[in-house]
């Protein structure tokens, strides 16, 4: 199924990526030929088909997964914001959340 | 010393033996290192902690203590893996100056062992890459033939191993990261089980799909790797707490009954016949060794790369939803009007072409109103994946394919158009979707010299047999791994 790229755009606000014009064209058209090739799943029947979101043996229902809710040491707030490109007082800074242009 | 020429157990031998010192073996791969740096395999070097390293082995050495089991053995590690306190880049502009602070277990499990890491290596960005082209920091090149590439995205540390400036490496593999650029360097490459290996300090990429393994010069030392980063950990809860097998012992079996599958599907159209005739002559060496060679079928599989983008994709927009110029990493200049352009300009210009493209792709597949037709169809035809190789491990033990359609293709030669670069990991996939382990070992090189990889895939966390049954090969084949193109260095 071909992207509009009306398309291209909503999905790149979703994705919080300010696309040039330039990339927001090549994408439509690649996305386009992509989503096309993926439409071959359509092929299938899978009325009755389980989805499988990953592999059976892994942990995640598992006891062994979990642990005991106790609080533990962490990175503390130091070396937490340390990396950030703009930081103040132990806090990560960053422009207005609301409002703006 | 040339690594080439020893095995993780022979090197630590010599070390002990006080015949070498960890340390000259350091200096001389970091040398090494220097000297093939057009290859651009590194992105980050950690000489004065490799040297510390080594510099620990041989204090133990002296004093005639036993060495911890990859004593000496020099190191590579992706740079998608976090080592505290290096710069670790995940191959993206986005964390062009991140500094860790905390070590992916696989990493400290290594070092504990004795293990020396020289070095991050480069990578496709994100890991989204099969050819290593997509990494900020410059494409990788193929020891074999400098003009073409090492595959990705694993592809910096397949050549760390396959030129001789590591005994060994880690990679990581989504869609066949470790495995396609382990066949395209001549060298081997595992992708155990899913929640076989920790991936706590993993740059996450896809979560139902990533596991670290190990790329080497022989089945033996990727068995030794893998004894070494395997099991459960607290960090990781996918992580397995099925016992680990020692496989090191396990590969010294013979393959006599052992059944090997050949699937259909995967020796048809798009597949080189230099390549088929090649894997074709190794499977008959599986005869000749006593294994039975039976015929299988894997039916879902010309649906795995649609499955494969859909999946992968929408994990990915989740996973990297994170670099947002907020915590670390790159930030966008200028005046931000309010943080979501602040999000958006970061974003757009810290991440490469083929990293929004996969985040577009994903984040349309969850998105309101399409969720259904694509990730939910695409879990349902996963499913039907998984059921294809538990019907077929009804009648054989492992399965034999070639690792990649192709040796190795030239730099700049797919880069236009995604769709076929995607369709070149047809035969990857597959293991990462079902969760089984897969591994790649050199058979043969094409007329033009360049390496050619089977792969063997096992049963959920049957790395024993699979590593038995790949040590066997390899001793038959008797390939030798010597990279042409660098010979002279």
């Amino acid at each position: 199924m071909p992207i509009s790229k009306v398309d291209v755009a909503k999905i790149a606000e979703l994705a919080r990526l300010e696309l040039t014009t330039e990339e927001t064209e090549s994408f439509t058209g690649q996305l386009s030929s992509i989503l096309g090739h993926i439409d071959k799943l359509n092929e299938l029947d899978t009325t009755d088909v389980p989805p499988m979101s990953h592999s059976s043996t892994a942990g995640f229902e598992a006891e062994y997964a979990r642990r005991d809710d106790v609080t533990r040491p962490s990175l503390g707030q130091r070396l937490a914001t340390e990396s950030a490109p703009e930081s103040e007082a132990g806090y990560f800074k960053v422009p207005r959340v609301i409002g703006g242009h | 010393m040339e690594l080439k020429g020893l095995t993780i157990s022979s090197l630590r031998k010599l070390i002990a033996s006080r015949e070498i010192s960890a340390v000259e073996v350091c200096r001389e791969a970091l040398d090494r290192i220097e000297q093939l740096s057009e290859l651009n395999a590194f992105i980050t070097t950690t000489a004065e902690s490799a040297l510390a390293d080594a510099e620990r082995i041989d204090r133990i050495a002296e004093k005639g203590e036993p060495l911890p089991k990859l004593a000496g053995a020099i190191l590579a590690i992706k740079d998608n893996m976090v080592i505290r306190g290096v710069r670790t880049t995940a191959g993206s502009r986005i964390l062009f100056n991140y500094k860790p602070p905390y070590t992916a277990t696989v990493v400290e499990r290594l070092q504990a062992a004795g293990a020396i890491v020289v070095g991050k290596t480069n990578l496709d960005e994100f890991a989204m890459g099969s050819s290593t082209e997509n990494s900020a920091y410059g494409p990788v090149k193929n020891p074999w033939d400098m003009t073409r590439v090492p595959g990705g995205s694993s592809g910096g540390s397949a050549v760390a191993v396959a030129a001789g400036m590591a005994i060994g490496a880690l990679g990581s593999d989504t869609g066949g990261s470790i495995r396609q650029p382990a066949s395209l360097c001549g060298v081997v490459g595992l992708k155990p089980t899913y929640g076989r290996v920790s991936r706590y300090g993993l740059i996450a990429f896809g979560s139902s799909l990533d596991q670290i393994g190990p790329l080497a010069n022989s089945v033996q030392d990727a068995a030794a790797i893998l004894n070494v980063i395997a099991g459960r950990d607290p960090g990781d809860s996918t992580s397995s707490d099925i016992e680990v097998d020692d496989y090191s012992s396990a590969i010294e079996g013979d393959v006599r009954g052992l059944r090997v599958g050949v699937p259909r599907e995967y020796y048809g159209e798009g597949l080189d016949p230099e390549v088929k005739a090649t894997i074709e002559a190794a499977i008959k060496k599986f005869e000749e060794l006593g294994a039975k060679i039976v015929d299988v079928s894997l039916p879902h599989t010309e649906y795995a790369v649609p499955v494969y983008y859909l999946i992968a994709t929408a994990e990915a927009s989740s996973n990297l939803a994170r670099y947002d110029g907020v915590r670390y990493g790159f930030r966008a200049e200028g005046e931000a009007g309010n943080l979501k352009e602040m999000y958006s300009r970061t974003r757009d210009q810290g991440f490469g072409a083929e990293v929004k493209r996969r985040i577009m792709l994903g984040t349309y597949a969850l998105s309101a109103g399409y969720y259904d037709a694509y990730y939910g169809k695409a879990q349902k035809v996963r499913s039907l994946i998984e059921r294809d190789f538990r019907n077929a491990f009804t009648s054989c033990d492992v399965i034999a394919t070639p690792t990649a359609p192709t040796p190795a293709f030239k730099l700049g030669e797919k880069t236009d158009n995604p769709l076929e670069m995607y369709l070149s990991d047809i035969y990857t996939i597959t293991a990462n979707l079902a969760g089984v382990p897969g591994i790649s070992l050199p058979c043969g090189l094409s007329s033009k010299g360049l390496p050619i990889g089977i792969q063997l895939i096992g049963r959920q966390f049957e790395e024993a047999t699979l590593l038995r049954a790949a040590h066997n090969l390899e001793q038959a084949l008797g390939f030798d791994s010597t990279p042409s193109a660098i010979s002279s260095v």
